[in-house]
Parts: structure tokens; sequence; C-alpha cells
């Protein structure tokens, strides 16, 4: 079931339609936009050799400077494609319009990226801090040879699964659950140590007047998202499984703050394919995971195995709403 | 969870929100006239945390190369002398139109348990340094640090809570030498984890010129 899963989640693409900016076409008429297919697991600026290929004839003279743009918000290039458009479109948008632009990057606002070895930086930290999150160090990372981080590179360029499993499965970051051993003797007693699986969320706020979550309205800013970069932890005492419910309402203890002692709001119409928590300050409208609304009483381990992005991350887009408060 | 074994050189987020609580109040005492760290909480979705953010310290001068030589001729006079002295933030390049100032933030890295510096640089009209700039400016012995160093090294990333590139010391590598900064002798063994923000910073304010005074480190 799991390999089936990895195979899903590396085949995931989403069909992209993707127009120059009209500030920097100089021949007319302007280029037609490029259709171009992105791995859910990849990254925009990994993009450029065809989008600068389709684009080069028009381009004003100067220096590339790459990035992207959905109705105006300019796109963090080192989030994945898919987890951008699960959380930007709240109605998923086929083919997905963006914008690419190769001069002026709003340098305050976006971290600069300088093409395709940013971006492998980027991975790599990230493998890197997955490996520290479930092992406690990341020597097995800092550890692979250059001719492995080439490969594991290159596999993941080009969509390449069984290139990429055979080099990261020497890692030793999986699977999640209590099946994993702890990989080296930590000061404290091994079955004190809890079992942490590292975890990317990002949350957006709804109205509550909005019924379809496909109406919420366009993300302008991210200062309207709330990105959430902490592993989620678990001591195996606490036994049973947890739920993906569960396993966000510990990531979000703010957000949902069972503790409250407000009434249950009596005049909540239940939408029953809402997954919801009625007591708490705020409502669950939308989970998200490779473009999949999970059950909430799934196991949550087995969602992070099945789930996750090549780097050992989950990365779950989360929408909600906050409740109205009762006296 | 609360009191994680100093040994392991990293803290809980609740034992840096206690010990970051700490070290300001001791910065503000000992530091009157240089600007106070502040913590701001994190602010999530409309819910404000209780518990959950960073230490900010903005607009300062930092001791860096340009500034190094008037504090030589101050370091040179009798150190026992007048409050003046302590007062680095205006002694130095007062007169200086084009002087830099520095945003510092200290914020809590749930995947690594420690603190992590961001920091930016301007220009007095408002433009950001480049990393470059900054290690120019940065005393010789701290871009030494960051040379040779296998343990820390600045990038630039996303601050965690703003929207917005900063550069940072990556943190990877600071449960190591907090680790070995911990158990070394000159700390011993009662060393709480309400000392572990300046203990950090002792060494982290040296890669970007940050001086803390001696003071901050005697129990109140």
């Amino acid at each position: 079931m799991e390999e089936e899963a990895t195979k899903y989640i590396w085949e995931g693409a989403i069909p992209l339609q993707i127009k120059l900016h009209e500030s920097e076409i100089t021949s007319f008429p302007p280029p037609p936009p490029l259709m171009i297919l992105g791995l859910r697991i990849g990254y925009l600026p990994l993009l450029v050799p065809p989008l600068k290929a389709h684009f080069s004839s028009t381009l004003p003279p100067g220096t590339d400077n790459v990035w992207f743009d959905y109705k105006g918000l300019p796109l963090k290039w080192y989030i994945p494609t898919g987890v951008l458009f699960d959380l930007l479109c709240a109605e998923p948008e086929r083919p997905w319009n963006l914008t690419v632009h190769f001069r002026g990057s709003p340098g305050d606002v976006l971290t600069p990226c300088e093409g395709e070895e940013s971006v492998k930086w980027s991975y790599i930290n990230s493998l890197k801090e997955a490996a520290y999150v479930i092992n406690g160090n990341c020597k097995n990372v800092m550890n692979m040879s250059q001719a492995d981080q080439y490969d594991l590179w290159q596999s993941l360029l080009k969509g390449n699964m069984e290139g990429y499993l055979k080099i990261s499965s020497r890692l030793k970051l999986g699977p999640f659950g209590e099946d994993s051993l702890p990989s080296e003797a930590s000061e404290t007693v091994a079955s004190s140590r809890p079992s942490r699986i590292p975890v990317r969320l990002y949350v957006r706020s709804v109205g509550e007047e909005i019924v379809d979550i496909e109406d919420a309205p366009i993300i302008d800013s991210w200062d309207k998202i709330s990105y959430i970069n902490r592993p989620f932890e678990i001591y195996k005492e606490e036994g049973g499984y947890v739920s993906l419910k569960q396993a966000l309402k510990s990531l979000l203890p703010e957000t949902f703050n069972t503790n409250s002692s407000q009434e249950e709001s009596g005049t909540n119409v239940k939408d029953p394919n809402a997954p919801d928590f009625e007591d708490d300050n705020a409502k669950l409208r939308l989970v998200r995971v490779q473009g999949i609304e999970p059950d909430m009483d799934i196991p949550f381990f087995w969602l992070a195995n099945c789930l996750r992005n090549p780097e050992f991350y989950l990365h779950i887009c989360v929408f909600i709403s906050k409740q109205p408060k009762l006296r | 969870m609360r009191g994680v074994c100093t040994r392991s050189g990293s803290l809980s987020a609740a034992d840096f929100y206690a010990s970051a609580i700490y070290f300001s109040q001791r910065w503000n005492e000992t530091n009157s006239d240089f600007p106070n760290w502040v913590w701001i909480p994190c602010s999530r979705l409309g819910a404000i945390s209780e518990d959950e953010g960073y230490l900010v310290l903005e607009k300062i001068k930092l001791q860096t190369e340009r500034n190094d030589s008037n504090l030589e001729e101050l370091n040179n006079c009798d150190s026992s002398a007048n409050d003046d002295l302590t007062d680095e933030a205006t002694l130095v390049d007062v007169h200086s139109h084009d002087a830099h100032l520095y945003d510092l933030h200290i914020a809590y890295s749930f995947t690594y348990k420690v603190p992590v510096l961001y920091f930016r640089g301007y220009k007095s009209d408002g433009c950001h340094l480049s990393l470059d700039e900054i290690k120019e400016e940065l005393p010789s012995h701290s871009v030494e640090i960051l040379q040779k160093s296998k343990w820390t090294f600045m990038t630039q990333e996303e601050h965690p809570y703003l929207n917005t590139p900063w550069y940072t010391l990556h943190p990877c590598g600071t449960g190591d030498w907090m680790k070995l900064l911990l158990s070394s002798t000159s700390y011993g063994e009662n060393i709480s984890l309400i000392q572990y923000l300046p203990a950090w910073l002792s060494v982290i304010g040296q890669t970007v010129g940050l001086r803390v005074p001696l003071e901050l480190y005697s129990r109140s």
C-alpha cells in the first residue's frame, strides 16, 4: 500500500499555464503562455530551463532573476509546487494560471533564488532537518557522498522514483511510528524518547460566512497564512494510535483550545462533510495533503508514511474558520 | 516539557521562553543605556500565544570594524571610572552620517530545540545591507569564526514569524557546542536552564559583534 502511495506522489503533477509578465514582453505579437506539468514534489524554479527557452526571444536585455506570482502574490520558491497549489487554490484551478518574471525579484519579500543550486541547497537542508527530527542528528545526511547527493538530486529533478529510493533508503529515515527504533542510545531511557515526525503546516483562515470553501477569497499576502514548521511528537506510553484530527489539535493548540469553557453553538448547521470540533475556538474546514482530503480519523503515522514528500516532510494545508464566541 | 537535561545542549520551548524573559530582564538591568530586548509574542490566526514568540533588539550599532577604532580609545581609559563608558551605543560614531544599524531577533527552533539568531543590517537611508557588506563590517575574529567553524555558518532564510528574508546563523551545530559550553568548568554543575540564553549569546554575540556586558552573567 505504501509503495503505491509513493508512486502516486511521484507521479502527481499540476498542469500549469505560465505566462510572461507583460512588462517583460518586447515582441509583438506577445508570446503564448507555456503549458507545462509541474511535479507536485518539485519546485517552480526547476521549470526555468523550458520557460527560458520558450520566452527568451522576447525578454528585454539584462540578467535573469526569475520569480513567479499567482494573482499578484509572489510565490515562495522553496515550497513544493503541489503544496502551493493545494494551499492557494481553494478551488483547484486546471490549468493553474501563473505568471513568470525574469526581472526585478521583490527582494524585500522573497528570499532570492539563484537557480537550481539554491533549490538544491534548500532541499538538502530540509532533508537534514527531517533527519534531525527523526533521529536526533543529521549525520546520515551530512555523511552522504558527493556522488550520492548528486544522484539523489538528479533523481528528484527527473522524477525518477526508483533511483531516488535506492539512495534515500540508505539514510534509514523511515518508516515513522511504533516500529521505528532510536538509532543510537540517548541520555534518556529509550522508551521515554518521543517519536518525532517532520511536519510543515500551512494554515489559512476563512470567514465563517463562507459556506463553500471553494469561494474563499484569493490570498494577497503571505501574512494571511500561518506557516508552522514544528515536528509532531508523541510518547509511546500514550498508547493507541493518533488520528489526523488529534495530531492537528496538538500542533495548533491555541487555535483548538479544547479546555475552553465555551458552550457549543446551537445555531451551527452541521455540515456532514466538514471535519469539525464544535467545542473549539476554531472549526476545521478543509485539510489537504498531496491534493487529497483525508479522513480525519486516519492514523496519523500511516498518513505520514504514505503521503510524505521525498525529503521526509509531511506538508499539510489546513483551512479553518473562527467560531463565533458565546458568553 | 520542562527540565530537559542541559547535558544535551538543547532546551524545550518552555525553557526558551523562561530563559528569554530572564535574559531580557537582566540585559535591561545591566545595560540601561542600550536599547532593550523585547519579547514579541507570536500571533497566529488572531490568537496570541502565551509562550511562543521571539526576542528583538532593533536599530542598534554593533561593534564593527568601523566602530572599533573609536572603541579602542575608550578601552584604554581607566575602566573603573564613570558610567559614560558603558554607553557604547551613543559614544561610538556619533558623527558618522552613514552609520549602519542592525536588527537582531532570537527565535526558537522546534526542530533543533535551540535558539536561532536572525539579523539584518541597514544603511542610514534604510537600504538593506547585503551579506557581503555585512561580512566586511564584522570584526575580523568573527569572520574567522564563521569561516573556520564547521558549527556555524550564515545563510539567508525566511524569518519564522515574519514573511521576509533575514540572515541567520544555521542552528544545526548549536546543540553540539552548547553541550560543550554548558559542561565546561566555568559553568559547573549548578547552571539552570534559565541561564541558557546568556550562555548562548556569549558565543553567538561574538560572531556578529554584539557585546554582552559581563554584569549580565552574575547572579542577580
